[in-house]
């Protein structure tokens, strides 16, 4: 194996002094002193009642979301079910005697979509594999409950912390298509 | 024409007492040269010549396909299988043109009026001649597919998330392996009847379908059922049923099978289950006697569905309908799961399996002999009745089996309902009639002769043991899976397993012995037969009591005449003849 040396420089007698470092790390204390003290700018946050604003691009909680016209987005491919590492979501398909879907030709939705958040590591492998842009990590990052049951999150409650994503709507355009079809000669415009 | 150059076996035209030799023929797929048959049986298995595809398999290389079914009459229609290939030049003088190096040369097939590009040829339908070279990797031929697939996807709806057959279908996969990513296709797609109710199993979606004609040529050809077919024309072409929602032959669902991609699929299966997540395990149907080779798909002790697996000495890739759906009753809530005794207060308890198979062994040893019967199931596997007997000739028992016969039917479905009927026989519990001992059995309980009685998955209630029969015996030992009127008599009730909770064998109808394998759990504190009866023999008659199922198999065609010679492990997934 190849190893390399590297040469440490002796320290300067300036640098065994040791009094400058420490005082240039007194002085950003001193700063902040005087910005807490005399100008009222802090640097902690009284948590719960101040909430820290994540930034974009955060991975939060995974929630499903709906489009812009209300329906449920998720078609229960189980693709995420079947790509989350800690088996954190858990899909009951619709089956054939299911409810029918939100949108008319999107055919199927799940009949029951949970996800345990004491087992989801918000790696966001399921927003990343969802084909309908059903599912997104979100801002959330503080989810506690009084018991573990309470920790699965069920389809109701998921949509509703989801909110609306406004996408490209798909099954809607395909619907239309289909419908533009249906009559012939085609509407010339 | 002779193949030039190529080594070939001696042609002996013998008289041939034995089988004759096979006339081969030398081609060459993808620079690996390999004999072929000259002829190979299509999907009659009536001799016709071999095919470019059959050949490229014999040499291991699949070339995709998705009209083409060894089981069905070729059709042609796809094009998926188009590949580039090359003959032996032939010079004015009729002989082989030669290179330097004293090979035949080869004349790749080109399009006449334009001889630089190659022209592809369906190997699903080009027998082969002598000294072929068929190129299955070549540029041209991966253009080839690149382009019919293009084509195929141009009217597709890529709904592959809501789809069923998404992650076993044929689209998804070549698309993946010999497709491109992007389409020229910038116009609307045609679009075409979605969720068509073609029949009381199948549902099709017009817009997935390729028209292949797979189904339509199984429906006619296998089922003798000419319900399908393509109407109107052109990109509007779509498969239809003939009088629309009555598709309904016992083997439609083969039809879903057969579909390369996700037009067909079953009512049954529709969005229960991604088949992603499906355990599979190799079983058999236990609807009749046919014994037909199925997978059994499951995900975390519950099963989705049955589906057939090809073995050509039983049910080559089919299976019937009623076989393929009736799986239900596995899961059913009301199966037995407690071990149940008849305690001295007239009341039944729950017990242990311990104290249970004590008690049983206890009446079993004070019964005198000839005070007890048997009557066991065609459904029980042969292990089970080998176990069974042992109890019976320990204790002299009177046995004998239920049968259970219906309406057979040219195809598959056998008269004998039983899966196990010729277990039954050939580990003699049983005359080939079943029935002949049950007489006896009925009239010796009446007449006080017979005393104990062990039931085995029947209800003998229905079999000419009635309930007042019943309530005149000592002790009722019974081992059933669902409830019924029997195991409500019984003093001793042992919940069994299905066998779909369980490993074993059966006997089909034609002497096949076939093995299956444990999808699920057995429920509650229901377990697999064999594994209580062999304590239970050990309790009774000292002997060594088979832990595991191929000790038990091994030990059982050591005794059992007709099973001599086999060994578990040698029973491969697709069963051996025995002489039933």
């Amino acid at each position: 194996m190849s190893t390399k040396v590297v040469d440490r420089a002796p320290l300067t007698f300036y640098e065994r002094t040791y009094l400058p470092t420490i005082l240039g790390g007194l002085k950003v204390t001193a700063k902040h002193f005087a910005d807490t003290v005399f100008k009222g700018k802090s640097v902690t946050m009284q948590y719960p009642e101040e909430r820290w604003v994540v930034p974009e691009g955060y991975r939060g909680a995974p929630y499903l979301v709906k489009d812009q016209d209300g329906a449920t987005k998720c078609v229960s491919c189980q693709l995420c079910e079947f790509v989350c590492p800690p088996k954190a979501i858990r899909i009951t398909p619709p089956g054939a005697e299911g409810q029918p879907a939100d949108r008319k030709n999107a055919e199927k939705m799940p009949r029951e979509f949970e996800i345990n958040m004491l087992r989801c590591i918000f790696c966001g492998m399921c927003q990343e594999v969802c084909p309908e842009e059903a599912i997104f990590l979100q801002k959330d990052y503080s989810i506690t409950a009084e018991n573990r049951e309470s920790m699965i999150f069920n389809k109701e409650k998921l949509l509703k912390l989801g909110g609306t994503h406004a996408g490209i709507q798909k099954w809607k355009h395909k619907l239309e298509e289909a419908q533009a079809q249906e009559s012939f000669p085609v509407d010339a415009h | 024409m002779s193949a030039p150059a190529a080594p070939s076996t001696t042609p002996a035209p013998a008289p041939a007492p034995a089988a004759p030799p096979v006339e081969t023929m030398t081609v060459t797929v993808n620079g690996k040269t390999v004999q072929v048959p000259k002829t190979m049986p299509d999907w009659q298995g009536k001799p016709a010549p071999t095919t470019m595809l059959q050949a490229a398999k014999i040499a291991g290389v699949d070339i995709p396909h998705y009209c083409y079914h060894d089981k069905l009459p070729v059709a042609g229609n796809c094009r998926m299988c188009l590949v580039e290939f090359g003959t032996p030049m032939i010079g004015p003088d009729r002989k082989p043109v030669l290179n330097e190096d004293g090979t035949p040369k080869i004349a790749k097939s080109v399009l006449p009026y334009e001889p630089g590009t190659p022209r592809g040829a369906i190997a699903c339908a080009t027998p082969i001649s002598p000294g072929m070279e068929i190129y299955a990797n070549s540029k041209a031929t991966q253009q080839m597919r690149e382009s019919v697939l293009e084509s195929l996807l141009i009217n597709h709806p890529l709904d592959c998330p809501i789809c069923d057959q998404a992650g076993e279908c044929k689209l998804q996969e070549y698309s993946v392996q010999h497709g491109k990513a992007g389409s020229q296709f910038v116009e609307a797609k045609v679009h075409k009847p979605k969720a068509v109710d073609l029949g009381p199993r199948i549902v099709l979606d017009d817009e997935r379908c390729i028209l292949c004609t797979r189904c339509i040529r199984f429906t006619r050809d296998i089922a003798g059922d000419d319900a399908l077919g393509i109407v109107n024309r052109g990109s509007y072409n779509t498969i239809s049923a003939f009088k629309p929602g009555h598709f309904d032959n016992n083997y439609t669902l083969n039809t879903v099978d057969l579909c390369p991609v996700g037009a067909l699929t079953s009512k049954d299966f529709r969005f229960k289950m991604r088949v992603w997540f499906l355990k599979e395990t190799k079983s058999l149907c236990t609807s009749c006697g046919t014994g037909c080779n199925i997978t059994i798909g499951s995900r975390e002790g519950a099963i989705h569905r049955y589906e057939p697996r090809e073995n050509d000495a039983v049910n080559g890739p089919w299976m019937c309908d009623s076989g393929r759906l009736n799986y239900r009753w596995v899961g059913r809530a009301d199966r037995l799961k407690e071990v149940l005794r008849l305690s001295a207060g007239g009341t039944r308890e729950r017990v242990s399996w311990n104290a249970a198979l004590e008690s049983a062994a206890l009446i079993l040893t004070q019964a005198p002999q000839g005070s007890v019967a048997f009557v066991v199931s065609g459904r029980q596997t042969n292990e089970e009745l080998f176990l069974l007997k042992k109890l019976a000739n320990h204790t002299g028992a009177l046995t004998d089996a239920v049968a259970r016969d219906g309406e057979p039917d040219r195809l598959l479905v056998s008269e004998d309902r039983n899966p196990n009927s010729n277990g039954v026989r050939l580990t003699g519990m049983a005359f080939t009639e079943f029935g002949f001992n049950l007489l006896k059995i009925a009239d010796g309980i009446a007449q006080g002769r017979i005393k104990t009685l062990v039931v085995f998955g029947e209800d003998v209630t229905r079999a000419g043991i009635g309930a007042d029969l019943l309530a005149k015996l000592d002790a009722l030992i019974v081992s059933d899976i669902l409830p019924n009127a029997t195991t409500a008599a019984a003093t001793l009730l042992l919940p069994g397993a299905a066998h779909a909770e369980k490993r074993g064998t059966f006997v089909n109808v034609k002497g096949r012995l076939q093995k299956f394998h444990k999808a699920v759990e057995a429920p509650g504190d229901a377990r697999a037969e064999w594994e209580f009866l062999h304590g239970l023999v050990h309790s009774l008659t000292g002997q060594n009591g088979y832990r595991t199922i191929e000790g038990l198999f091994n030990q059982m065609a050591a005794e059992v005449p007709a099973f001599a010679g086999l060994e578990w492990a040698r029973v491969g997934d697709t069963g051996v003849a025995v002489q039933i």
